[in-house]
């Protein structure tokens, strides 16, 4: 749309339109108008200063006004520095910036530091008008917009008459030679002290009033602007009258159409709260509405003298009604109060259940809303589920008393049945979830993990359940929820079911699970889609038109998932092992390990495996996407995710220090030789006499674009036909030893936060405590880059020689061939990692796979295999095809 | 034929991946080097926008591929043609000549097909890269007022790699890839330093880049704030290419579409990497995505980034032929 509003950037858009009222500019941090601002960017307190810049953004500011001129300041420099630092906190940087100097040097220095769209303060004609036309331009070019002082060769106007000539002589030579937008010029017509004594300035106020509306009527869009705390300059002192007689002036001068102003927000009074003498005298001075205007305000403010609005304090809350503290409690996460309140609330209804279903209800419901608005983030809420469930415990034993008197039992919530499915151990986004609906009023009964169907489906029943979530991570797990279906369709069961975790996924639940389950069938993205999908099939009204469109929406997903099979090209395997990674073996030297079979770790210390932590993931893990470090500066989710952050370190200091995990970890090397098959042999020895046993890895089969290979692991090893001995490696490692301890602790405490929180750090752990041996494998046990020095967020980006992928994931996705690794580490009796029937590894803090050191070794993924190659891979390991597709299915390129 | 005019009447297609198509020629540090620079001391395998002088054969072909396939404009191979970028492999002194050299190539194709086809007429965008630097952000987190690099150098840098693009014969400047919005401020002011020093202007066009699903630069702007901070050159468009997929793209190019005074382009990535960093959305699968913002008629250029070839272009040229482009309403 064609307007003429002032747009202005910081991180986030600020845009002026004649609804946005009055725009606040902070002004706080000026060295000239704020001794203790000046104090700290003189002893270089840089970081206190920033303190600052955020008070005015938490007080309202909307844009920040930056101003540096000191005699005895670098000037130049402190603005650079300053607004450089401005911008890496993100709170801070959300507004735009206005560049405040009388120096056209700091200013431009100023310009060159901000991305956003800024404000010049400023710019006027007092020298001259070929200085005043150089300078705006350069404005312009910057992208900025600017504030003309109305100011000439002559001076500084202060009548009425001056102001509003060289303001039209401004807005002409900008608009009209530097097609200058008029929208990006605020006039400061010069707001000057009034009540000085002095008789000519009686009139000041007055003539800027006038002038702001001759400029608003006269000189389109162009905006008045002005610094308001010199108004009550001779008041210096008395912070009563200053916040009066700010306030009454911006209270006339926006209505004469001044609508932005140099204000500090804590330091003005609300207008309608100005006692009703001190008003009056106030207005009689600034309308300079009487001879004795002045006399009688100074008389009135001996009487008044004193302190101004205090700033609210930090435990205002307390004083609010018992509701709004339960409230506060459970939005904030405030733990501290909960028991004493709650102890109170209790008295003042009838029955325990009513504060449940009351206050603390109301309270979640606004939990729920925000969270579901975006406006807090998942560790918020699973705060605020800590202290539901404290509030709750507190209140039960007066629950049970109630019931045994009254024999009554209250109206019961929706009930959904989660459960981690059979064989899969990962729990963390399923708890995630279990808490996000607990919040929201869903009673969740929780079968943890590892659960068989006719559990689940028995449990349906006895608890009487509305809905079932399964969730799982490892990729056998979509088989068995196809099971779990099978079966709650065998039994005639039509509860809606939710599908849910990192493996699954939209189409997989549309062609695989929905066809097979006439109850209705949808996959939950993340724990945040979880309510509303859940709310959707509880209401009594929409659930049948729920299930319907639902049910649709998958047979198009499905239609399109077979039209699209049929446009892939895959090709023979045995043209795609001829398309293998071409290596010049003649060149290669193998490297021999410094040892051969296993060696094993336990109880590796957990202050070095700490280090090699990789933070990304774990943001992922409570939803708050970004990467490590820079999430911390995300105007969005940076300040929780600095709080979780902190909370993670605390509970790791206290792990590391108190030896409450275990790591163990098993590592070993074998002689081997590639095969033709895509096999990899084995051996005991050096000489390759006696063979140990057999890996099988599975090849790319897509049509590849010219030059590029089809992918095998086993390309990696040197085949038979180069004569050489190579070798392999293979590791399992794990964290989670101890853990159920920390967790049966937590449980007891119905601390969900801490819960997840000691099962997210221990992924993090096992998954650095991965990565720490693979260097020491590269340097030390197989020895082949010993001289690697990288530094640890290189080593964390993986940019070293060799790789260690996992059965189960892209590469190599047959988990099966995880039992392989284990016999040969004997890993459940060293490391105490167990296999599951789907090949979990429990304690899930655990990581096992290969080391692969040739040069050229890389990840990729399998994608789609033919039916060829799975009829072969099938004869290879001695299988029926059945099992193979079983365990292969995401990975076929025809259905089953 | 103005490109302005052009725009008003059809969406125009802009090319697809370099990289992507440079990669598939598998070649060696040799091939690199050329004669020209066999001996220089470091390594050289992976400077791409070296390619234009030591492998003209293979640039060429590529423009030829995408023209081919029904592009209307075509990148300049000088992705990282700034003495900030290549200064990693010691090659600031030839960066006036790389871009010349580029837009030439270029050109020569483009001629080529325009001659061919005079109702089709193709242009050369002169394609500058973010260098490797941001002006805006700290690259050490201990030191966050530290800067890697200033306003000035980046102003220099763009200003030299502009100069050879034009004097090379592009018709357009394409800042791309923008991930900090005050380099590209840098680059702006470059432009139009240039402009005035050599009496002469060519349309502009602005790309940024949405990180991740925040909806944010990399320097931390929403899509708005980023359009608003660029939006004191008279641009001939504004758009977004790169990071996401279509499918994601679409809600910040209704931002664009809605407050732009300018044409919009796009130009996605096939898809999202995968987690070995290809991509692998077809074109039918990304030209459906496509389909639907052109449908909504939010665009007035569309291309492809990472992981799109001729392929895809095709597809999406075809498209592109069925829709009305986005009507402009300027600001005044």
């Amino acid at each position: 749309m064609p307007d003429h509003f002032l747009r202005l950037s910081g991180l986030e858009a600020v845009t002026v339109t004649p609804a946005s009222n009055f725009i606040n500019i902070g002004e706080r941090t000026n060295v000239t108008g704020s001794a203790k601002f000046l104090k700290l960017i003189k002893e270089d307190k840089f970081d206190e200063a920033l303190t600052v810049a955020l008070d005015q953004v938490r007080g309202g500011a909307q844009v920040i006004d930056v101003n540096m001129d000191e005699g005895m300041l670098d000037s130049e420099a402190a603005m650079v520095k300053f607004l450089n630092l401005m911008a890496s906190e993100p709170e801070i940087s959300r507004i735009p910036v206005m560049v405040d100097s009388s120096k056209w040097n700091v200013i431009e220095a100023g310009l060159k530091c901000l991305q956003g769209k800024s404000i010049v303060n400023s710019i006027s004609l007092k020298g001259g008008e070929e200085e005043f036309i150089r300078q705006a331009k350069l404005v312009k070019r910057y992208g900025a917009a600017t504030v003309v002082m109305a100011f000439d060769e002559h001076g500084q106007a202060d009548t009425y008459q001056k102001r509003i000539d060289i303001c039209k002589r401004a807005y002409d030579i900008l608009t009209r030679q530097l097609k200058f937008l008029p929208q990006d010029i605020i006039f400061d017509p010069n707001i000057f002290p009034v009540a000085t004594g002095i008789d000519e300035h009686r009139n000041y106020a007055l003539d800027f009033f006038k002038a702001a509306k001759w400029i608003r009527a006269n000189l389109p869009h162009a905006h008045v602007s002005g610094g308001v705390s010199n108004v009550s300059f001779s008041f210096r002192g008395n912070q009563l009258v200053r916040e009066a007689m700010h306030s009454v002036f911006l209270y006339h001068a926006i209505q004469h159409g001044m609508d932005m102003g140099i204000v500090n927000p804590t330091m003005l009074a609300v207008y309608d709260e100005i006692p009703k003498d001190l008003l009056e005298r106030v207005e009689d001075v600034i309308l300079n509405r009487r001879e004795d205007a002045t006399e009688r305000l100074l008389e009135l403010a001996e009487t008044v003298k004193g302190s101004a609005k205090k700033k609210e304090q930090d435990d205002e809350w307390r004083k609010g009604t018992v509701e709004e503290r339960l409230t506060h409690s459970l939005v904030k996460g405030v733990i501290d109060f909960i028991e004493a309140d709650i102890e109170e609330v209790r008295h003042k209804y009838d029955k325990p259940l009513h504060v449940i279903e009351g206050p603390l209800m109301a309270g979640m419901n606004v939990v729920g809303d925000l969270f579901g608005a975006g406006k807090m983030f998942l560790p918020q809420v699973v705060k605020s589920a800590r202290v539901m469930k404290k509030a709750v415990a507190y209140l039960t034993p007066y629950l049970e008393e109630e019931k045994r008197r009254s024999g009554q039992v209250g109206k019961p919530a929706a009930k959904i049945l989660m459960a981690t499915v059979k064989g899969d151990v990962h729990d963390i986004g399923k708890n995630i979830v279990g808490v996000v609906l607990a919040c929201n009023n869903y009673d969740v009964v929780d079968l943890g993990v590892m659960v068989p169907p006719e559990k689940i489906i028995e449990a349906a029943k006895r608890e009487k359940v509305d809905i079932i979530g399964l969730s799982g991570l490892i990729t056998p797990s979509l088989d068995e929820m196809v099971h779990v279906a099978k079966e709650m369709q065998h039994e005639g069961m039509d509860l809606p079911l939710m599908i849910g975790g990192a493996t699954t996924s939209r189409i997989h639940t549309a062609v695989k699970i929905d066809p097979v389950y006439d109850g209705p069938v949808i996959h939950v993205l993340d724990a945040s889609r979880s309510v509303p999908v859940a709310s959707e099939f509880i209401n009594q009204e929409t659930r049948g038109d729920f299930k319907i469109r639902v049910k649709q929406e998958y047979v198009k997903l499905r239609q399109d998932h077979e039209s699209r099979q049929l446009e892939k090209n895959y090709i023979p395997l045995a043209v795609a092992r001829k398309n293998k990674v071409a290596i010049d073996w003649d060149k290669f030297q193998p490297t021999d390990p410094a040892f051969l079979g296993k060696k094993v770790f336990l109880n590796y210390p957990l202050n070095e495996i700490r280090k090699y932590i990789d933070w990304t993931p774990f943001f992922q893990t409570w939803m708050l996407f970004g990467r490590y470090p820079d999430i911390f500066k995300d105007a969005k989710v940076g300040e929780e995710a600095r709080k979780l952050f902190a909370d993670a370190q605390k509970m790791l200091d206290k792990i590391v220090a108190g030896k409450e995990l275990q790591a163990n970890g098993a590592v070993a090397f074998f002689p081997a030789q590639g095969t033709d098959s895509d096999d990899v042999i084995l051996y005991k020895d050096k000489g390759l006499k006696s063979e140990l046993t057999t890996l099988h890895f599975l090849r790319q089969q897509n049509k590849k674009a010219q030059n590029l290979p089809n992918f095998c692991l086993a390309d990696f090893i040197a085949p038979a036909s180069t004569g050489k001995t190579d070798y392999i490696g293979m590791f399992a490692v794990t964290t989670g030893g101890n853990i159920e301890k920390l967790i049966a602790r937590y449980k007891a405490q119905q601390d969900d936060y801490q819960e997840i929180m000691v099962k997210s750090l221990a992924d993090r752990l096992a998954e650095a405590f991965a990565e720490l041996m693979h260097e020491k494998v590269r340097k030390e046990l197989w020895g082949y880059a010993k001289n690697e020095n990288l530094p640890m967020d290189e080593v964390i980006k993986e940019k070293y020689q060799g790789i260690r992928p996992a059965p189960g994931y892209p590469a190599c996705p047959d988990h099966t061939e995880k039992k392989t690794i284990f016999d040969l580490l004997e890993a459940e009796k060293e490391t105490g990692i167990i296999l599951t029937e789907s090949f979990a590894m429990y304690p899930a803090s655990s990581v096992s796979g290969y080391y692969f050191s040739n040069a050229e070794s890389k990840y990729f993924g399998l994608g789609k295999i033919e039916r060829d190659q799975v009829k072969e891979y099938a004869v290879r390991k001695g299988k029926s095809i059945m099992e193979i597709e079983k365990w292969l299915s995401p990975n076929l390129s025809y259905d089953i | 034929m103005k490109i302005e005019d052009i725009l008003k009447k059809r969406i125009m297609v802009l090319d697809g991946a370099m990289g992507t198509m440079i990669q598939k020629h598998i070649l060696t540090e040799a091939d690199f080097r050329g004669e020209r620079f066999k001996d220089h001391k470091f390594p050289l395998k992976g400077n791409n926008d070296l390619l234009s002088i030591t492998r003209p054969d293979i640039i060429k072909d590529i423009h030829r591929q995408y023209f081919e396939a029904g592009a209307d404009i075509a990148e300049t191979n000088t992705f990282s043609g700034t003495t900030v970028a290549q200064s990693d492999y010691h090659l600031e002194d030839i960066v006036y000549e790389l871009n010349f050299q580029s837009a030439r190539i270029a050109k020569e194709v483009a001629d080529e097909f325009t001659k061919r086809e005079p109702n089709k007429p193709r242009f050369v965008a002169g394609a500058l890269g973010p260098t490797n630097k941001t002006a805006s952000l700290s690259p050490d987190v201990n030191n966050p007022g530290y800067r890697a690099i200033t306003f000035d150098q980046l102003k220099e840098a763009f200003k030299l790699q502009a100069k050879g693009l034009i004097d090379g014969g592009v018709d357009l400047l394409l800042f791309e890839t923008i991930i900090d919005t005050l380099n590209a401020k840098a680059a702006l002011f470059a432009a139009q330093e240039l402009f005035e020093e050599i009496g002469k202007a060519i349309p502009i066009m602005v790309s940024g880049t949405i990180t991740d699903a925040s909806g944010r630069t990399l320097s931390g702007q929403t899509t708005e704030a980023f359009l608003i901070s660029v939006s004191h050159v008279p641009l001939l468009s504004i758009g977004l290419n790169c990071a996401l997929g279509a499918k994601a793209l679409r809600p910040y190019l209704q931002v664009l579409n809605e407050q732009a005074p300018f044409f919009v382009s796009a130009y996605p990535n096939a898809g999202l990497p995968n987690e070995f960093g290809q991509y692998d959305q077809g074109p039918k699968e990304m030209s459906d995505q496509i389909e639907e913002f052109l449908q909504e008629g939010l665009v007035n250029i569309i291309g492809g980034c990472c992981g799109t070839t001729p392929d895809h272009i095709k597809v999406i040229a075809s498209l592109a032929a069925k829709y009305k482009p986005r009507e402009v309403t300027v600001n005044a």
